[in-house]
């Protein structure tokens, strides 16, 4: 029963992380019609820069609560990254097949990964006094991280913050108009060059947050944006590319599947989620959430 | 369209073709060993530039999975090196041909039921699949260490090979990836240029009207994704033997990345572009990495670059230059 607990809670943490960078991903998609490959670097880069400023301001000195104030800066720097990719190299090929897009992102993807290495070296970056502040708590008397449940809760509270952002601000009224009909949006007044930065610089947030969060519990390491864009890809096609719910659903599915996988078939883990994914596409090609 | 113009097309073809060929013939004899290796492996990917563009360039479809086929050829060999103790060139290719065929037409019939986005991350999906596989059942793979692929013999042992691996890569083997590359170009070339090929052209263009006047749509894209994928493989058998060792890495999706590469560089509209693509790359990549340790971070750049400002890649940016030239003078 508590090992089944630990399970679960692990499957919601892994769940909330890739809410975060599936959910920009997705939110992305659905205003753009934009599939960000240099998406995974972004969520790598929040991690980087989330892990310095806790190094530069804390050292290796003991954590507190206050200092959790610092991980958002992960999420910031990959905003103002976003803020400044998107009109400088999207708004250009807009009018192109969007075969250029995902070329583009490509490219980029491959220069942020070795920007990264530039900046902060092939080492791993860790922010660990935050992580052992928060100790471990017994739950039903098994000892489990607590900072793992603050991971868990930023996602949830994520997740409840966009939902109100995009249904009930006027800026998630454009976004939707926008969304469904660009066009007709941009007849009727949006400012539509405006609406796609700020979407695009929100998605990128949320990737970097996703980084910032997770990054106390493991670290950063070169490589975690490729392998996070590939495992949000997942989540995108079962939730459906553009749909955040769906994106939170498949968040929570891809989390769950994981974590049955690897306590049962450990070799077979990435197999299972990828052919879920594929399996998902065949039935439903827009995926659980999503619009044909 | 007339035959004529068909013959006049070959004719042209042919006076371009026929130089390289013979520049191709002659190199291993001016530059250094380690060039004709280089170029070599340039060759290789050329190959699998050529399968790729028979998807993106001729039917429309971008895949961002093809590390599969190709890395399902390379496999296949070091499988056949491992458990047959097989050790003949002529062995590898068929076999590496025919399992990244099998891979692709299984994968295929999955991806060409969708085009765009989906086809790409579908491909790209699948591909995944199988590298997860081949990086996990390491009893079977040797897991993220790879498995190594020793000189094979060419012929059945009728061409003697010399001792010093560079000599081998740069001589006898040089010249079998060669003869390889001419027949894969020829046999593309008619495949593009016969009624099959013309299909996919207006499947490219215009799917419903394809369907509209018979083309079978889907079967003709499942089709043109095995032929797609068996290019790739062959071109997975030729590269893993001169490289001694294949891992995991070759079939991820990043290296789906580099492919799709060859095809901006050189230029996807045309036949010739992938080709140059492959080759241009593959010495870029040498020099990108011989020269910093940041060689991603070059590539990015002038792939982006590429995009913004080149999009038509090599081949179209001189095609149009010529154009000028000849409407100046």
């Amino acid at each position: 029963m508590d090992t089944l607990l630990i399970h679960v809670l692990n499957s919601l943490l892994y769940a909330a992380v890739l809410f975060l960078i599936a959910g920009g991903l997705s939110l992305i998609y659905g205003v753009m019609r934009i599939v960000n490959l240099a998406h995974g670097n972004l969520y790598a880069l929040g991690a980087y820069v989330a892990a310095w400023a806790v190094g530069r301001v804390l050292g290796t000195g003991p954590g507190g609560l206050p200092y959790l104030l610092l991980l958002p800066v992960g999420a910031l720097a990959a905003g103002v990254v976003g803020a400044v990719m998107e009109p400088t190299l999207l708004r250009p090929l807009y009018k192109r097949a969007e075969e250029y897009q995902l070329l583009v992102t490509f490219g980029l993807l491959l220069m942020m990964d070795d920007v990264i290495r530039f900046i902060w070296g092939p080492y791993p970056l860790s922010a660990t006094p935050i992580y052992e502040y928060f100790g471990s708590m017994r739950i039903l008397g098994t000892p489990y991280p607590a900072y793992n449940l603050v991971v868990i809760a930023v996602g949830f509270l994520a997740a409840m913050f966009l939902r109100a952002v995009v249904y009930k601000t006027k800026f998630g009224v454009f976004l939707r108009a926008t969304s469904q009909d660009m066009r007709m949006a941009s007849a009727l007044g949006v400012n539509v060059k405006r609406v796609y930065v700020q979407a695009f610089t929100l998605g990128c947030m949320m990737a970097g947050l996703g980084g910032a969060i997770i990054v106390p519990a493991q670290t950063a390491v070169l490589g975690m944006g490729v392998d996070a864009l590939v495992l949000s890809f997942v989540v995108v096609v079962v939730g459906g590319l553009g749909s955040l719910e769906g994106a939170l659903i498949g968040a929570i599915i891809v989390g769950f599947v994981r974590t049955i996988a690897i306590s049962t078939f450990p070799e077979l883990e990435l197999a299972i989620l990828y052919m879920i994914a594929a399996a998902v596409l065949l039935v439903r090609p827009a995926g659980l959430f999503g619009r044909a | 369209m007339p035959l004529a113009s068909d013959a006049a097309s070959l004719k042209r073809a042919l006076a371009i073709a026929i130089p390289i060929a013979v520049v191709l013939i002659l190199i291993p004899y001016v530059v250094p060993p380690y060039h004709a290796y280089l170029l070599s492996s340039g060759l290789t990917y050329a190959i699998a530039g050529l399968g790729f563009n028979l998807l993106l360039g001729y039917t429309g479809l971008l895949s961002f999975g093809h590390a599969a086929y190709f890395g399902m050829g390379a496999y296949a060999v070091a499988f056949l090196v491992k458990y047959f103790k097989i050790a003949s060139m002529e062995a590898f290719v068929v076999g590496g041909v025919a399992a990244a065929a099998i891979v692709a037409a299984v994968f295929g019939f999955v991806c060409v039921r969708y085009t765009r986005i989906f086809f790409s991350i579908l491909a790209l999906a699948l591909s995944m699949v199988l590298w997860s596989l081949f990086l996990k059942f390491y009893w079977v793979t040797g897991g993220s260490d790879g498995l190594r692929v020793p000189t094979p013999t060419l012929l059945g042992g009728l061409i003697g090979n010399p001792e010093d691996k560079m000599d081998f890569l740069s001589g006898p083997y040089y010249y079998f990836v060669l003869v390889l590359f001419f027949l894969a170009v020829a046999v593309m070339w008619v495949i593009v240029n016969s009624p099959f090929g013309k299909a996919l052209q207006a499947i490219r263009d215009n799917e419903t009207r394809a369907e509209f006047v018979g083309v079978q749509v889907r079967k003709y894209r499942w089709i043109a994704f095995v032929v797609s994928g068996a290019f790739t493989g062959l071109a997975g058998a030729l590269w893993v033997p001169a490289n001694g060792l294949i891992t995991p890495d070759f079939v991820y999706w990043t290296f789906s990345g580099k492919i799709v590469f060859f095809a901006v560089l050189g230029g996807f509209r045309t036949f010739a572009g992938p080709v140059i693509g492959a080759v241009v790359f593959n010495y870029l990549e040498y020099f990108a990495v011989a020269s910093t340790d940041y060689w991603q971070l070059v590539l990015g750049t002038v792939l982006v670059f590429l995009v913004m400002a080149m999009p038509t890649g090599i081949v179209g940016t001189l095609g149009r230059l010529a154009l000028k030239l000849r409407s100046a003078s």
